[in-house]
């Protein structure tokens, strides 16, 4: 058994026998039941350097949304010399954390591993010229993760990607979700992690050389190299990060360091911070029992430490800007949550996260998530709602559903699907779109936009036979939805396991993956898009009488349903039994599958900001939708559905069980404040009562907006007024500043339905 | 089984009364309100029929959300216009433990037989009376609603008198219910009331004036240009009132 004297005053052993952060800090919390009196507002320091941050944010607008960028650099964990806020060093002292992507604030770094097109691309769109050797050395030279993956795709994928029915695919870029357990940089030191992984490398295999075993000890060896980087990375930053963090600033600052890596090396997705709050509070606690810090000092850390985080940036795209709009990286972060014998993992840190939003201005990064339960103390949820009714910057999950399935010591991985911190990683990827799928089934396997080389429309899947008939009918319909549902499903997997296999050869996670077991868990997230407009066609198909309309071609490119429906948001069975019948049909299908390396397979129903530009590729839809416009994100019903009110709708997306879509079902509803009560205190205690009866109904994702419309279409108007600079609003999974969003999806925001007061 | 004509339901009603609550919209009023955001509710035995048990089926749907203190509200239209239907609907709620709140006017208020004892039944199942009181000046109030408020008062007194727990409402309308003197007035007449646990002041929105245009009826308010107080006169309103914040 290993001890440290940096462990001093901490229980337990068996975090001390092998690497287990979990034990470590339910053997050392300290539950908090009061209320959030406690807190202070930011230091001197916390000012100066929030203040430079936000010109930097003015100033990277003012260019067109980059700062400045690498051209020229690999980014690697140590390819940089340190970065700080100030150029000077008087300025330098101020930062409680430091640690930088790049050199310069916000400056962005050059990603080729993933795909050296995308990196060129995007400097070219910021008017950057990027190095013709890189471009030499990554097209001759070496293979990236994107040359490899469209080197083996089939044209049967080609064409589902050009048809936008396989949409999101991680082929050009880092597929992300994986969280390190960055904890683990702060409790055990660098030294003790390699020695850990060595003893893996020694153990890995019976000496029989086969694939997997090979492939196991290169990608240990890519760990241990990777862990022996972030050493001298910390170092250029003055830190020995060999052993275990001794206080609570280099807790904060070896978690930091861990993260810090991660975010050099990939540009994924989604790169998760994890569950941090009720660790570090451990350290902190530990301090001010002491003496040896000040609750103003701790409240400095986290905000320091919270704004590296909301600097988090890459070099994007336009078509990646479009899909996921607001420059997110979703650096997601929980606090709350309950441990396993049944106390609360609040801490006073979980309080010190949400209060950055108050000392630093409401921001969209990190992706602050309360894992919530009734069972919280009632302080804690009052302070959530609170919070979520001043910044619009909280999204809410079900501890209660997740915590049966990933324990207690979960990570939100992407904007809201868990993962075992440290245990596990996800090989995740795109949506089916199955509002496109059903519309194939309809015109037997002929894309209803998209055209072929001959001018007709582009055969996408196989030539089932078509629906000839004037009006539908819907077990016709249904037969053959669910025959394109197979075709579908069969292309999706085949398509996600060649592009887990390159991700994983060309563009390893090595120094996230080095702070996750190696025996590590992997999980297959698949996802669907357009679920509610299935939804509501289908029942439009099968309460009223809709009429095809078709072109010349005999394609069917419009509808025109007679006659009443039940729609999907109104708590109505017949059109929510639907939605839940398709899920559990869509994972049947998917777990027919062999999937890469054994992953487990699992799907959600979350679109991003995606819904915009997946809605733009998706013809005219039963339910009245037309071609074009936004499907509806998320799990969220379509637009103009709802008729009975929040709860109600609120009941429909409950009943969709999660455990069938266990990477996540996500909602976002906006409230108008004077709908949720008449003084600030009925509108806390009311939204409350409305997330404690929305998780009772076993619900699992919300996310909460408190405005008006109004408010939405002055920031749109005038985005120059400094109110609007900061004002975050909560998308689908993560939240955006609302000017920096394009003005066709502020729009698709502003026609979502805003629940208001009667 | 009596059955009621419900002009709509709502799911989720966080401003009218206690906690969440599900609010039931019946149908007919006798007022015309200048300012009435819901002149789709006046008419008389319109919309849907539905009885006592539908309607709390529905409403035991969002039993979840409504925590500690919430249940269901009646509002209208004018609920008490409807009365025998409403005391079956709130008895029948009492029975499963439903917290029940009338949002009313007033109006219908007569100590006449039979009604008289009809109210008196409904307000053994009645757990709070959310009481409009439109204007303390009996002429002006004619003017505003059409309907005199002396009966109004004297239901007021009735139920601060059996101890019923009570929250009065005040819209505020400029240039009809927004001057000091009147609020004063308003103010000393609540003050005698002994079972007032709130005061709300309701600044007058225009987002009903579509519903008069669709209606075809004449909007007074629209015509004289009257618009939402500032936020000063809510202030000043509120203060005098004695009223949330």
């Amino acid at each position: 058994m290993k001890d440290f004297q940096q462990w001093e005053s901490f229980e337990g052993r068996l975090w001390k026998e092998e690497v287990n952060v979990r034990d470590f800090i339910q053997k050392n919390y300290t539950e908090y039941l009061g209320n959030e009196d406690f807190l202070e507002g930011t230091t001197e320091a916390t000012d100066k350097l929030w203040g430079k941050v936000s010109e930097y944010y003015k100033e990277q607008r003012a260019k067109g949304g980059v700062r400045n960028m690498d051209t020229d650099i690999v980014s690697t964990i140590t390819s940089h010399k340190p970065g700080y806020i100030f150029d000077d060093e008087a300025g330098q002292a101020l930062e409680q954390v430091v640690g930088l992507q790049t050199d310069e604030p916000l400056k962005r770094a050059f990603m080729p591993f993933g795909g050296i097109r995308m990196a060129e691309q995007s400097c070219e769109t910021y008017g950057y010229t990027p190095s013709p050797e890189l471009h030499k050395i990554f097209t001759e030279y070496h293979t990236t993760h994107s040359d490899a993956v469209f080197s083996v795709y089939t044209p049967e994928i080609r064409a589902a990607r050009k048809a936008h029915i396989l949409t999101g695919l991680p082929d050009t870029y880092g597929r992300g979700r994986i969280v390190g357990d960055y904890r683990r940089v702060a409790l055990y030191g660098i030294d003790f992690l390699i020695e850990k992984k060595q003893e893996d490398l020694a153990n890995c295999g019976c000496g029989v050389m086969v694939d997997d075993v090979i492939r196991q000890r290169e990608e240990l060896a890519m760990q241990i190299k990777a862990l022996k980087e972030m050493k001298a990375m910390a170092a250029s930053y003055g830190y020995d990060i060999s052993a275990p963090a001794k206080d609570s600033k280099e807790a904060i600052q070896w978690l930091y360091f861990g993260y810090l890596a991660a975010i050099k090396t990939q540009n994924g997705a989604a790169m998760s911070v994890g569950r941090v709050a009720t660790f570090l509070d451990i350290y902190f606690e530990r301090d001010l029992k002491a003496g040896k810090i000040t609750e103003k000092e701790v409240q400095e850390l986290v905000d320091h430490f919270t704004m590296k985080l909301r600097m988090v940036k890459f070099a994007r795209i336009p078509a990646y800007n479009e899909l996921f709009s607001g420059d997110p990286v979703w650096a997601t972060l929980e606090v709350g949550g309950l441990g396993q014998d049944g106390r609360s993992m609040v801490t006073k840190t979980d309080y010190r996260f949400l209060h950055t939003l108050e000392n630093m201005d409401p921001a969209p990064e990190p992706n602050l998530t309360v894992l919530y339960s009734k069972r919280l103390p009632s302080n804690f949820r009052k302070y959530s709602s609170y919070i979520s009714i001043k910044t619009s910057s909280l999204q809410y999950e079900n501890d209660d559903e997740l915590r049966p399935v990933w324990g207690d010591d979960y990570s939100i991985c992407c904007c809201v699907s868990a993962t075992q911190t440290g245990k596990e990683m996800q090989f995740f990827g795109a949506r089916a779109n199955l509002a496109k799928c059903l519309l194939y089934a309809i015109n037997g396997g002929k894309d209803e936009l998209e055209k072929g080389k001959d001018g007709k429309p582009m055969q996408v899947a196989p030539e089932f036979a078509p629906i000839t008939s004037e009006y539908l009918d819907y077990n016709e319909v249904m037969k053959k939805f669910d025959v394109m549902m197979d075709w579908l499903i069969d292309l999706y997997v085949n398509c996600l396991n060649l592009i887990h296999y390159m991700h994983d050869k060309y563009y390893y996670e090595a120094a996230e993956l080095a702070l996750i077991d190696t025996d590590v868990r992997r999980s297959f997230a698949t996802g669907i898009a357009g679920f509610s407009h299935v939804i509501d066609s289908l029942s439009a198909i099968k309460y009223a009488k809709v009429k095809t309309i078709r072109d010349e071609n005999g394609m069917v490119v419009d509808f025109e349903t007679e006659g009443e429906f039940p729609r999907y948001g109104n708590d109505d069975d017949r059109a929510d039994n639907i939605g839940v019948e398709l899920l559990d049909t869509f994972m049947k299908k998917l777990k027919k599958h062999h999937t890469y390396r054994d992953a487990e397979p699992s799907t959600s129903i979350l679109t991003i900001t995606s819904n915009v530009v997946y809605g733009k590729k998706t013809g005219s839809l039963p339910n009245g939708r037309k071609a074009g416009e936004p499907l509806s994100p998320g799990a969220n019903p379509a637009y103009g559905a709802e008729q009975n009110g929040l709860v109600a709708s609120l009941n429909s997306v409950a009943k969709i069980p999660y455990t069938w879509a266990l990477d996540g079902i996500s909602n976002t509803q906006t409230i108008n404040p004077s709908a949720l009560g008449n003084t600030t205190e009925d509108q806390v205690d009311n939204l409350t009562n409305v997330l404690d009866g929305y998780f009772a109904k076993g619900a699992f994702h919300v996310n909460v907006n408190v405005f008006g419309v109004d408010k939405l279409l002055d920031a749109q108007e005038h985005p120059e007024k400094p109110e609007y600079a900061n004002f975050t609003i909560r998308v689908s999974g993560y939240a955006v500043r609302f000017i920096d969003l394009t003005r066709e999806q502020q729009n698709d925001v502003i026609a979502r339905t805003c629940h208001d007061r009667l | 089984m009596t059955k009621g004509f419900i002009h709509s339901t709502e799911s989720f009603g966080a401003a009218d009364g206690p906690g969440v609550r599900y609010i039931i919209f019946f149908s007919g009023c006798a007022m015309r309100c200048q300012y009435c955001h819901n002149p789709d509710t006046w008419h008389m035995n319109t919309g849907k029929e539905m009885d006592a048990d539908e309607l709390l089926n529905q409403a035991l749907r969002y039993k979840e959300y409504w925590g500690p203190k919430g249940g269901i509200t009646v509002s209208g239209g004018e609920p008490l216009l409807q009365i025998d239907f409403l005391t079956e609907l709130f008895a029948k709620a009492k029975e499963k433990g439903i917290h029940t709140t009338v949002d009313t006017s007033g109006n219908p208020y007569t100590k006449s037989e039979p009604w008289h004892s009809k109210f008196m039944e409904l307000m053994k199942v009645t757990d709070l009376v959310m009481l409009d009181l439109k204007h303390i000046d009996n002429e002006k109030h004619k003017g505003l609603t059409g309907q005199p408020n002396t009966n109004i008062l004297e239901m007021a007194q009735e139920l601060s008198d059996m101890g019923k727990p009570m929250w009065i409402r005040h819209v505020l309308v400029p240039e009809r219910t927004d001057y000091d003197e009147d609020l004063n007035k308003l103010s000393e007449f609540i003050k005698t009331l002994k079972t007032v646990e709130r005061v709300e002041v309701l600044p007058y929105h225009t987002l009903g004036i579509h519903k008069w245009e669709t209606l075809g009826i004449e909007n007074i308010l629209e015509n004289d240009g009257i618009k939402t107080p500032t936020k000063d006169r809510v202030e000043n309103a509120k203060k005098i009132l004695g009223a949330v914040q």
